[in-house]
C-alpha cells in the first residue's frame, strides 16, 4: 500500500535535524576518500583532529586557540605540512629572498605594540591595537590548502576570523570598491626594505567582494599558536584560493578605496603577476606552467610525482560564482 | 706550486674535490636534509655548481699565465668535464623532479619557455666540448680545429648566465647572477685584452723579435 507522506521530505520540524552542509559536504569527501581506499590514513587525522579540536602546536610561541571553523571548504581534510617546514621556507622578502632566510633573519621584527589602522571610505575608520583585533571576533581555525606561484603548496592550519568581520564593523561606504592591504617597511628591523626587488611597502589589495567572501582569513595564528615572525606576524591575510602572494602579511593598514589599487608584484611585472592571480591551472606563468603543485613533506617527496594543481586551488565550489562571466585568462 | 701541481697525485686529489659538491647533495639527499623543497634544491644546487665550474674551468688559462705556473694546464680537460658533469645532474634532476621524465612534458617545456631553452641549448653546446675532451680527439681534429671548437664554451658560459639572469627576473633578485656575470666578465675580458695586446705587438720591433723568439 503506498502511504502518502505530507511533507516529501522537505519540511522539518526542527532545524536542529537538518543536516549542516559542512556535515555532509564533509561526509562526501570521506566517501570520496574511500573510495579511493586512502581511508586509514584520512580517519586517522579526522579523529585525531576531533578529540584534539584544533591542531596541537608545537609548544614554542603563545598558545592561540580556535574553534572548529563551520565555514564551507574551511577544513581540507589533507595531511599537514609540517609545522617545522611551514615555518622555515618562506616568501617573505622584507627579511630576504631566499626561502631560507626569513626564519633567520625575521627576529628582529616587533610585533607589540603592534596598530592596523583602517582608512578610506569607511563610516568608521580608526587605529585598532592587536589586542582589541585579536578579541573583535571568535578565533576560528582553517585549515587551507596553499599554492605559491612558484608551484609549491603546503596545507596550513591557520587560526583567525573571516575578514568580513572587521569589515563589518568599520562600514564601508556605498563607492568602497576595493581593499587595500599595506604591509609593514620598518628598515630598522628588516634588512631588504629599500633593496630594489620590489617597491616599498609591500601592498596588495581585493575587490570588495572577495574581501567579504568568509574563506578570507584574517589570520592571528598557525598551529594552534600565534604566528612565527617569517609567516607574517603579528596580523596578516590568508586568501586560499589565490597564489600566496596576495596574502599580506604583518598588516599595518587596510583602505578602503573605489579603484582597483596597485598591488606590489603586479608594479614589478605586470606581466607575469596580476591584480587577480587566482590559483588557474590552465593559465600559465610566462616563466612556467602551473598545472601542477609540488606538496611539501616529508623526504618522500624528493620521488613524489607532483599533483595536478585544483582550479581556484580547489575552491571553485565556494569562490567560482565571484568570476562568472569573467575571461580569467585576461584578468589572470 | 708548479711542483706540487706536477705531482702524481695532484690529479686524484683535484677530482675527489671536485666530486665533494656532488656527495654531499648526495648524502643530503640520502638523509633527507636538504630543507624543505629537496628537489628544487638539488636542481638549483646542480645548477650553480655548473656555472662555479664554468668560472673554474675559464679562470685556469688567465690563472696559468698570470702566474707563470704551466701545469695548471694538466687539469683543464678535467675541470671541463666536471662542468660537463654538473649541468647533467642539473638537467637531470629537472628532469626526473620536476617533469616526471615525461619526455614529451620535457621537449613541450623547452619549446615554450625561453630560460629553459637557453639553458637546454647551452647543455647541448656543451656535449661535443665534453665528448673531445680526450687526447685522440685532439689529435684527430688537429690543435687548431679542437681549439676553435671549444672557444664555444665563451658563448655556453653566456648562455649560462643569461639562463640564471633569466630565471631570477621575475622577482628582480639579480645579486647573485651579477656576481657569476662579474666573474665571468674579468675572465673574457683578460683573454680580449690579450688577443689585443698579442694583435697589436707583432707591429713593431720589439713585437717582431718577441715573435722571432717564440
Amino acid at each position: 500500500m503506498l502511504i502518502r507522506s505530507t511533507d516529501k521530505g522537505f519540511v522539518h520540524p526542527r532545524s536542529s535535524e537538518i543536516t549542516p552542509r559542512s556535515a555532509y559536504e564533509g561526509r562526501r569527501e570521506l566517501l570520496k576518500l574511500l573510495a579511493g581506499g586512502v581511508a586509514g590514513a584520512a580517519l586517522a587525522g579526522w579523529a585525531g583532529r576531533e578529540a584534539l579540536a584544533g591542531v596541537q602546536g608545537p609548544g614554542k610561541l603563545a598558545a592561540l586557540p580556535g574553534a572548529a571553523s563551520l565555514v564551507p571548504g574551511a577544513n581540507t581534510m589533507e595531511k599537514l605540512t609540517e609545522y617545522k617546514d611551514a615555518s622555515s621556507y618562506n616568501n617573505f622578502y622584507e627579511f630576504g629572498t631566499d626561502k631560507g632566510d626569513p626564519v633567520k633573519n625575521a627576529h628582529t621584527l616587533k610585533t607589540r605594540p603592534w596598530t592596523v589602522e583602517v582608512e578610506g571610505l569607511v563610516k568608521k575608520p580608526g587605529k585598532y591595537g592587536i589586542e582589541d583585533l585579536l578579541k573583535l571576533s571568535a578565533q576560528e581555525e582553517r585549515i587551507y590548502r596553499l599554492r605559491c606561484v612558484e608551484g609549491w603548496s603546503m596545507v596550513i592550519p591557520w587560526v583567525g576570523y573571516s575578514l568580513a568581520e572587521l569589515i563589518k564593523k568599520v562600514e564601508p561606504q556605498g563607492n568602497a570598491k576595493y581593499v587595500e592591504f599595506v604591509t609593514l617597511a620598518d628598515p630598522k628591523t628588516m634588512p631588504y626594505v629599500g633593496s630594489r626587488i620590489l617597491d616599498w611597502p609591500y601592498t596588495e589589495g581585493l575587490r570588495m567582494d572577495e574581501a567579504m567572501h568568509p574563506l578570507t582569513l584574517l589570520t592571528f595564528g598557525m598551529y594552534g599558536e600565534v604566528l612565527p615572525n617569517q609567516n607574517g606576524a603579528p596580523v596578516r591575510l590568508v586568501v586560499p584560493w589565490k597564489y600566496g602572494f596576495k596574502s599580506a602579511k604583518s598588516i599595518v593598514k587596510i583602505r578602503f578605496v573605489e579603484k582597483e589599487p596597485g598591488t606590489a608584484w603586479n608594479k614589478a611585472a605586470a606581466n607575469e603577476y596580476g591584480f587577480y592571480s587566482n590559483v588557474n591551472p590552465n593559465v600559465d606563468h610566462p616563466r612556467w606552467s602551473q598545472a601542477t603543485e609540488r606538496r611539501i613533506g616529508d623526504g618522500s617527496s624528493l620521488f613524489a610525482k607532483r599533483s595536478k594543481t585544483l582550479m581556484f586551488n580547489g575552491y571553485e565550489a565556494q569562490v567560482g560564482s565571484l568570476y562568472a562571466g569573467m575571461d580569467l585568462k585576461k584578468f589572470y | 706550486m708548479n711542483a706540487l701541481l706536477l705531482n702524481k697525485a695532484a690529479k686524484p686529489v683535484i677530482f675527489l674535490v671536485a666530486l665533494l659538491p656532488f656527495a654531499w647533495l648526495a648524502w643530503g639527499a640520502l638523509t633527507n636534509n636538504l630543507g624543505a623543497n629537496p628537489a628544487e634544491y638539488l636542481i638549483r644546487s646542480s645548477g650553480d655548481w655548473t656555472l662555479r665550474f664554468i668560472c673554474i674551468v675559464l679562470a685556469v688559462t688567465p690563472l696559468r699565465v698570470a702566474t707563470k705556473t704551466p701545469a695548471l694546464a694538466r687539469f683543464r680537460r678535467m675541470l671541463g668535464l666536471f662542468a660537463y658533469f654538473y649541468v647533467c645532474l642539473h638537467l637531470l634532476s629537472y628532469g626526473f623532479f620536476d617533469m616526471g621524465l615525461d619526455l614529451g612534458e620535457i621537449s613541450k617545456d623547452i619549446a615554450t619557455r625561453p630560460f629553459i631553452l637557453v639553458g637546454f641549448s647551452a647543455f647541448v653546446l656543451l656535449t661535443p666540448l665534453a665528448a673531445t675532451s680526450f687526447n685522440r680527439a685532439i689529435k684527430a681534429l688537429g690543435v687548431k680545429r679542437w681549439q676553435m671548437l671549444h672557444r664555444l664554451v665563451y658563448l655556453i658560459a653566456g648562455l649560462g648566465l643569461l639562463h640564471f639572469f633569466w630565471m631570477r627576473a621575475g622577482k628582480n633578485n639579480f645579486g647573485e647572477p651579477i656576481v657569476y656575470a662579474a666573474i665571468i666578465a674579468v675572465l673574457l675580458g683578460w683573454r680580449v685584452f690579450n688577443a689585443l695586446r698579442k694583435a697589436r705587438v707583432p707591429a713593431g720591433p720589439v713585437g717582431a723579435r718577441a715573435q722571432l723568439s717564440k
